[in-house]
Order: C-alpha cells, then sequence, then structure tokens
C-alpha cells in the first residue's frame, strides 16, 4: 500500500498548460510520484501532448516520445526494445493516452503489443472523450452523455450505446495485471502503479481523470467528482491480477444524481 | 563472399551486416521473404538484434522510431498498401529525423488488388521527406543498403531513406552477389550513436508540438538537409567504391549519353533491359542512351540538366500514374529541364504497371517512336503502355 505522506516532493511534471482542474495531468503527475525519474514516457498527440510538450517546452523531466495517434503501445515496445539493446536496466517505460488514443484509434496497437508481452505500463487516463479536439464521443463516453458529436436536440438524447468494456478487453490478452482506478482515490491508484510497475510485464491502467470543460462543471469539483464516479457505482474499482477480477464494493451507494447533477453533459437526463 | 542472392536475401544480407539491433516488421508480399530471412539470422544466433512482431505495417514503423530514438540501428521493409499503410508514420520518422533504413519491394497499389511490381507506392510517398532510392540488380540492392545507413546517419542528413527494388523482377531473381567481410563492411560502417536520445539523465522530447511561429524552421532544416543529401550520397558512393570497388554514380547512372539523339530515363530494374536494347540499337547504328535515375528524393536536377541538354529528345518511361495528368518522373522531367535554353522534347510513357513486362520490343518502341517524331509526343499526356483491354 503507498502511503501518501512518503511520497517524493519532487514533481516530475511541472509548468504544463492544462486548464485548471485537469484530472488528466494530474492523474500523471500522481503516477510520475510513483514511477520516479528512471521513465521514459511515450505519449500522442492528445490533450496531455498538448499542454506538455510544445516546442520549445518539456512539462517532464522525464524523456517524452510522442508518436502518431494509433501507435503509442508500437513505440513502447520500440523504446522498450532499444532500451534493451543499449543495456539500459531498471527504466519503466511508460505509455500514456487518453481514452480515444487507447480505446479506439490505439486500440490494435495496444492489443499487438500487450499480446507479445513486452515489459511496459500503459495508462489510459480516461475523460470520457475527445477533449483536445473539441468534446466528440469516444468509444469511453458514458451512455446518454452529450458530446458535441453526440449532442442533444429533438431527436438525438447524447450518446447511445454504453461505454466499451475495456479492462474486459485488455484482461482478454492474459496479462499478468490490469485495474481501473480514479483520481479521486489516490491512494488506491497510486497502489495500483506500483503493483505495474512490479509485474514482469504488460499492465494496464484506466484511470477515470474528470475534465472541467468538457464535462461542463466548476473546476473545483474535479476530485469530488472522480470521487463520486466511484460512491455512485459509475466507476468501479476493478483489478484484474493473474487472471482473477476483483471488484471493490460499494457498501452505501449514493444516489447517482449527486453525480450526474453537476455535469452539463447529463442535464438533459435530469 | 560470392553468393546466388535474390534481391531480398541481398537486403537482408546488408542489414546483418550493417547491424541493425532492432528489426520490427509486419509481412507483405513480395517483401516478405527478407524479414523472414532476417529472422532466421536472430534466430540461428547470426545477428544480435531483438525483431519485434507488430501487428501492422503503422506499429512497425512506430516501433522503429521508438528504438531508434533510444539509439539503435533500425529496419523495416515494405510493399504497396503496407508503404500506404505506413504513411502517416513516415512524416514523422522523417520529421523527427530519424535516420533510418527501409527496403521497399515495389509493387502496385489495389484496387485492382494486385500483387506484382509497379513504383505507385514508393512515388506516391515521394513528399514524405525520406530519401528514395531506386536500384537495378541485388548486388546494387546490398551495396546500397550499407550505403544508406551511411547517408541517413550523417550529421547534415539525419533523413530516412526507402532502398526501393522492385518486387520480384528484383525481389525474388537471383544473381551472383558479392557480399562483402563483415571487418570491410565495419570499416565503412560506424556503429549508430546518435547525439540526441532518449536518456533518463536528460531528458528531451521527440516529436514535439510546434506552433506557426517554429514550425517553418522545421521544415527549412529538413529541407536543407535534403539539398545537402545530393553531394553526401555522391561521396559516400564515392567512398564504397574505394573501398569495395563498386559504384553506381551517386545520384544518377548515366549509359551512352554524351552523343545520344533520344535518351530514355527510367528507376529501377527496368534500366537492365534497357540497356541491352540501347546496345541493340546502337549496333544498328541508332544514336540513343539511357538514363537510370538512382535518388528520386532529393531529385538530381543539375545532372539531369547536365546531362540531358545535348538530346534532342528524352523518353521518360514510369512505371506509375498521377491520374489525371501523367507519369510523375515524367513531370519532373520536364521541370528540370524547363529552363534549359534550347530544351529536347519530353515525352512522357507508362508502362509495367501492375507487373506487366516491360520487353526489350516496348524499349526499342519508345526510341523508335522518339527518333521518328518527337513533337507530336511532348503533349503533357502519357502513353501507357499496355493500356486498355487487350483484344
Ligand atoms: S480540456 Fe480537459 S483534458 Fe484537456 S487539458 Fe483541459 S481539463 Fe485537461
Amino acid at each position: 500500500m503507498i502511503k501518501i505522506r512518503e511520497l517524493p516532493e519532487e514533481e516530475l511534471v511541472q509548468g504544463s498548460y492544462a486548464c485548471a482542474g485537469c484530472g488528466g495531468i494530474l492523474a500523471v503527475r500522481l503516477a510520475l510520484k510513483v514511477l520516479g525519474p528512471e521513465t521514459v514516457i511515450v505519449t500522442t498527440p492528445s490533450c496531455l501532448l498538448g499542454v506538455t510538450t510544445f516546442y520549445p517546452q518539456l512539462a517532464f523531466k522525464v524523456p517524452c516520445v510522442n508518436v502518431t495517434f494509433p501507435s503509442t503501445a508500437a513505440a513502447v515496445s520500440g523504446v522498450a526494445a532499444g532500451l534493451r539493446r543499449r543495456g539500459k536496466k531498471g527504466v519503466k517505460v511508460v505509455g500514456l493516452a487518453g481514452d480515444g488514443g487507447t480505446v479506439d484509434i490505439g486500440l490494435q496497437a495496444l492489443s499487438g503489443a500487450l499480446e507479445r508481452g513486452d515489459n511496459f505500463i500503459f495508462i489510459c487516463y480516461d475523460n470520457e472523450a475527445y477533449m483536445n479536439t473539441g468534446v466528440q464521443r469516444s468509444g469511453a463516453t458514458p451512455l446518454g452523455a452529450r458530446t458535441s458529436t453526440t449532442p442533444v436536440g429533438s431527436v438525438g438524447r447524447g450518446e447511445e450505446r454504453p461505454k466499451k468494456d475495456m479492462l474486459r478487453i485488455v484482461a482478454a490478452h492474459n496479462i499478468p495485471y490490469a485495474a481501473t482506478a480514479s483520481i479521486g482515490y489516490p491512494q488506491d491508484y497510486l497502489t495500483k502503479v506500483k503493483k505495474a510497475m512490479e509485474v514482469e510485464g504488460p499492465a494496464y491502467i484506466q484511470v477515470l481523470s474528470p475534465c472541467p470543460p468538457g464535462w461542463g462543471y466548476r473546476s473545483d469539483l474535479t476530485v469530488k467528482l472522480a470521487r463520486l464516479a466511484v460512491q455512485t457505482g459509475q466507476w468501479p474499482l476493478a483489478e484484474y491480477v493473474n487472471g482473477e477480477l476483483t471488484v471493490k464494493e460499494i457498501r452505501n451507494p449514493r444516489p447517482l444524481n449527486e453525480y450526474l447533477a453537476p455535469q452539463a453533459r447529463f442535464a438533459h437526463m435530469l | 563472399m560470392r553468393a546466388y542472392l535474390n534481391g531480398n536475401e541481398a537486403v537482408a544480407a546488408a542489414v546483418k551486416l550493417a547491424r541493425a539491433e532492432v528489426v520490427a516488421a509486419y509481412p507483405i508480399t513480395p517483401q516478405s521473404t527478407i524479414v523472414e530471412k532476417i529472422a532466421e539470422y536472430i534466430a540461428e544466433g547470426s545477428m544480435a538484434a531483438d525483431y519485434i512482431r507488430v501487428e501492422s505495417e503503422h506499429a512497425a514503423l512506430a516501433a522503429c522510431y521508438g528504438a531508434a530514438v533510444t539509439g539503435t540501428r533500425v529496419f523495416t521493409a515494405t510493399s504497396s498498401q503496407g508503404l500506404a499503410y505506413m504513411f502517416e508514420m513516415l512524416h514523422y520518422v522523417s520529421g523527427c529525423r530519424i535516420p533510418m533504413v527501409m527496403a521497399v519491394a515495389n509493387r502496385g497499389l489495389a484496387a485492382p488488388w494486385t500483387i506484382w511490381a509497379d513504383h505507385q507506392d514508393a512515388v506516391a510517398c515521394r513528399d514524405t521527406g525520406w530519401i528514395q532510392l531506386y536500384v537495378e540488380t541485388a548486388q546494387e540492392a546490398l551495396d546500397t543498403c550499407l550505403q544508406a545507413y551511411k547517408i541517413a546517419a550523417h550529421p547534415e542528413v539525419l533523413t530516412p531513406i526507402m532502398v526501393c527494388l522492385d518486387g520480384y523482377v528484383l525481389s525474388h531473381t537471383e544473381e551472383i552477389v558479392d557480399v562483402p567481410d563483415q571487418e570491410a563492411v565495419d570499416r565503412f560502417l560506424p556503429p549508430y550513436r546518435p547525439e540526441y536520445k532518449v536518456d533518463t539523465g536528460r531528458p528531451y522530447v521527440f516529436g514535439v508540438g510546434a506552433g506557426p511561429d517554429v514550425y517553418p524552421a522545421f521544415k527549412f532544416y529538413q529541407q536543407q538537409s535534403m539539398m545537402k543529401a545530393k553531394e553526401v550520397i555522391k561521396e559516400i558512393d564515392r567512398e564504397f567504391a574505394n573501398l569495395f570497388r563498386r559504384s553506381y554514380g551517386g545520384l544518377v547512372d548515366p549509359y551512352c549519353c554524351s552523343d545520344a539523339e533520344v535518351i530514355l530515363v527510367v528507376m529501377g530494374a527496368t534500366a537492365g533491359t534497357a540497356r541491352e536494347v540501347v546496345d541493340f540499337m546502337r549496333r544498328q547504328g541508332e544514336r540513343v542512351g539511357l538514363l537510370r535515375l538512382r535518388s528520386f528524393r532529393p531529385f538530381p536536377v543539375e545532372d539531369l540538366k547536365e546531362l540531358l541538354r545535348g538530346a534532342k529528345a528524352v523518353a521518360v518511361l514510369d512505371r506509375d500514374c498521377s491520374f489525371g495528368y501523367e507519369g510523375v518522373l515524367a513531370t519532373e522531367v520536364k521541370a528540370a529541364l524547363a529552363e534549359l535554353p534550347a530544351r529536347p522534347q519530353v515525352a512522357g510513357f507508362i508502362g509495367g504497371l501492375g507487373g506487366r513486362d516491360l520487353t526489350p520490343e516496348d524499349l526499342a518502341g519508345i526510341f523508335r517512336q522518339c527518333l521518328a517524331g518527337v513533337r507530336r509526343l511532348d503533349k503533357g499526356e502519357a502513353i501507357i503502355i499496355g493500356g486498355g483491354w487487350q483484344k
């Protein structure tokens, strides 16, 4: 178990252009505290890239390799192989992509890398839509959510399909470790990052990372909503370890309304 | 060592001699036997490399890119649809100035679906910022791959290279190839140790974002390096010749051009047939010549001007078509010659599409048409050999 008090003071992300209250950058900032400086980030055009690596900026204190949208995990394999060839041991290669770059366009490459069993961690910061391009729906957009491509009108009622079950998809590759997490539960999330670092082979973490402009809420509510998603049963905290799936039980679920009401994307449903 | 090798085996031998350290590839005909051979080398322990069995060509190039930025020498190969699938990554690799070598076993693009030789695949990638070298023989394929690693990594070039060999015609046809010794290759080609690489102690970003304030600067330097490559390609061909006694002339490979009335310009293996035709027609007293273009990008404007200025007519044989205009090479040759005061007439022909044989008769026919009356042909409209349904 990670002790928050024992996390290093040192920040490995500094000077990003992320919006106030960005769940995505928080997910990365926290993860890097556990991953440490011997990490190489592989990422893809996304909000994360847009706010961290615009010439001459590098908001990470670790190397960052940016690749085309579909190919994060393929480049991860390449970086891992290259470092192996260079005799660099103990450097963690971490793929970082949003939900679109993971569950949609990036799925093929991710599947390939998982199936090859390369030693890497893939963190999907899931904000449930394409935020960088103006909030279009992705395969991770939840049922009913309003996005710019699932608008609400006299006919349209927001997203028509339930969210893609990515955890089961990655688990079906028989990888050693996969989990969902939420930035609202940092101790749980960072413990999972730690576990992911310790397994041999591929590890996958999908972390719920609310986005104020994309979801339409006040930017000081990010952590609260990330917690409410779990407490209302909308975001199960699950862990898949060597073939076994466990889901954290929610004893007294909060009313769903508490999670939906502050978010403009669900306003038409209330 | 002399060995019977086909074009693909010659490429594989070169990649091994170049000591490539990471290979990522996806199978596609007629490229596949290159990476099969490399997989064999690795399996038998004669080549120390990581082989990444990716799930697509897009991933193949992404994996090579990832490996290259850590400072390793990489290789991949593809053809046709695979190259088209890589298109997006091609720009990433060249924009990040990754000195990578990729073999392209040239093949036509669907539809209609085909597996045979054609240059449409590589020519369509003309503007991706890759150097493109077209080879004529298996020997040249081997030698050019070795040269390519050195050209690509030249500090003033830092640009990826496609070594293009005609599918089947070259990829699957055996010839006697002189395979150089490892020690000699090691002397020619030092290990790849780039200045900027992934290093946790010195963090850099590869594939950075750029706004309108700096984007043009990146492209400016990319273009400058491409222009500089013209000199470097020649220089390294000379260096190679000193060590291995074989030279391909750098950017272009002229044959009987100095006094020729009609010169045929081609790329790739067709040059072999064309040379025979030139010899045959010369014996009949016709003043014909051949100019094989080796480097399509960078485009050797100066060499073409110099070698073609004396001709009455230039015939360009494309194995591709820019639909709605003419063969791509024809347009480029015309543009290159446009400033010459008494420029030769240029006639465009398109032939050998989708593996159609280019026979000596076809090539002799081109020469004869040009000798007879070029003016008629110079209309900005290519003549497609074998066009229309065959009766
Ligand atoms: S749009 Fe959303 S994901 Fe993008 S930087 Fe802003 S808060 Fe973060």
